[in-house]
């Protein structure tokens, strides 16, 4: 089994893996992160998406032997030292209703505030444009990250 | 869904690695990029490789060159970094403006366009483009290089001019001299869905002449030659675009599935090339190049 070596949260980790293993299912069996959820396992839901060296990316749709040397964010990393503005735009919006989709949002709406710190209502629409959420009808989600944007 | 076969992963960092590997094993391996279409068909068991060839470890391949007009973008290279590039903007802002409607974010991070022509699904987004800038695959095998220009890529649903012991390491554009301006229209449900149901591109020149690509209503994304032809040498007027969605008509063949039926498809494509057109006009009159 080949070792890899990257960086989970900030902090260094080396792991075996199998060759055909997803970096979702290593992440969540292997190294007990399980704020990446298994929505769709194809690529269409955003439920499992994790920070690639700062981009958002699917990790249903990479091969953990794949991320040997590169850095990994999940939300447990982002909210390491208590949790971000957007997170508590979130709270304070009764945002989400089952939560499901929760983590791949805040992924999505953190990647977005990084790169662009006031976005439009247009341009977090189509940054969120890839996770779907069975509950909520996206308006408090939507809301909650322009909040964000217009402090 | 778990991948539920074995198979060995490399990650070379040079071609020749590559080209040998393709040699021995042929079939049995395939190449690795973004992963974004190859890793779900290894989860449904619709590929089955023995050999996974991971090509980012290939420095070059990463790379957007414009050097004597011509414009080369390698395997490797993202959606997202088409998005951002400079020389794409400023030379070819229809690659640009087709990049940002291929999927969501989570996927323009990661998927390529070679990837996207390799995959060579009806509906991908990168064909119509490609094709109205005709450009040039580079295909490359240990016993050498060849080029392969766009029109000839597409031989069938999923299936390319690509052999067994190949890979793409990238493609080039010639930037024409002739003044020009383009559209990208594409038919999807809502934004973040990845596949078109239609898709139109257009390419007008100063010249009075025009290319036209389709893709999403017929078996391969191809060029609209016919309609090229009407066009040629003319103004744009309503009359002439009527003529010319009734031609065009005649050269799509959608089907109906799950996203559109194809009366709703064909509709749209002449809704769409008559809205390209004129945009592409518009935008060329406007002093944009593209
Ligand atoms: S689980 Fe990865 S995109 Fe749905
Ligand atoms: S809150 Fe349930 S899926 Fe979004």
């Amino acid at each position: 089994m080949p070792e890899i070596h990257f960086i989970l949260n900030h902090e260094k980790r080396v792991i075996n893996v199998e060759f055909h293993e997803t970096l979702l299912e290593v992440l969540r069996e292997k190294l007990g992160v399980k704020s990446p959820k298994c929505g769709c396992d194809r690529g269409d839901c955003g439920a499992c998406n994790v920070l690639l060296n700062g981009q958002s990316v699917r990790s249903c749709l990479i091969l953990a032997v794949e991320v040997d040397g590169q850095e990994i964010v999940t939300v447990e990393g982002i909210s390491k030292h208590g949790l971000t503005k957007v997170q508590e735009a979130m709270i304070d919006n009764n945002a989400f209703q089952c939560g499901f989709c929760a983590p791949g949002i805040i992924i999505s709406a953190t990647e977005l505030l990084n790169n662009n710190q006031h976005p439009t209502i247009e341009e977090i629409k189509e940054a969120l444009s890839g996770n779907l959420c069975r509950c909520t009808g996206y308006l408090p989600i939507l809301d909650a990250v322009f909040k964000v944007s217009k402090e | 869904m778990s991948i539920i076969h074995d198979f060995e992963y490399c990650k070379p960092t040079t071609l020749d690695e590559v080209t040998d590997l393709l040699s021995q094993h042929g079939e049995k391996a395939k190449i690795l990029a973004g992963g974004t279409d190859l890793v779900v068909q290894m989860k449904e068991n619709i590929k089955m490789p023995d050999t996974v060839i991971d090509i980012k470890g290939i420095k070059n391949l990463h790379e957007i060159l414009f050097e004597d007009n011509t414009l080369f973008i390698g395997a490797c290279v993202t959606f997202r970094e088409l998005i951002e590039s400079e020389i794409i903007k400023k030379y070819f802002p229809l690659i640009k403006e087709m990049s940002q409607t291929v999927a969501s974010m989570g996927i323009r991070n990661r998927a390529t366009i070679v990837g996207n022509i390799c995959s060579a699904v009806p509906s991908a987004d990168s064909a119509p483009v490609l094709l109205v800038y005709d450009a040039d695959i580079i295909a490359k095998s240990a016993s050498g290089e060849r080029i392969i220009p766009i029109t000839e890529w597409f031989t069938g649903p999923k299936e390319t001019a690509l052999r067994a012991d190949e890979l793409v390491t990238g493609i080039e554009i010639r930037l024409t001299d002739t003044k020009h301006a383009g559209r990208y229209e594409k038919l999807g449900r809502y934004s973040g869905e990845d596949l078109a149901q239609a898709g139109v591109c257009i390419l007008v020149f100063e010249d009075l002449h025009y290319n036209v690509a389709f893709c999403a209503v017929g078996p391969v994304p191809k060029r609209v030659f016919s309609v090229e032809k009407l066009l040629h040498g003319k103004v744009i007027s309503d009359v002439l675009i009527e003529e010319a969605k009734h031609l065009l008509q005649e050269e799509i063949s959608p089907i109906t599935d799950i996203r559109a039926t194809n009366e709703y498809r064909a509709h749209m494509m002449g809704v769409m090339f008559e809205r390209g057109l004129k945009k592409a006009v518009s935008r060329l009159h406007g002093g944009v190049n593209a």
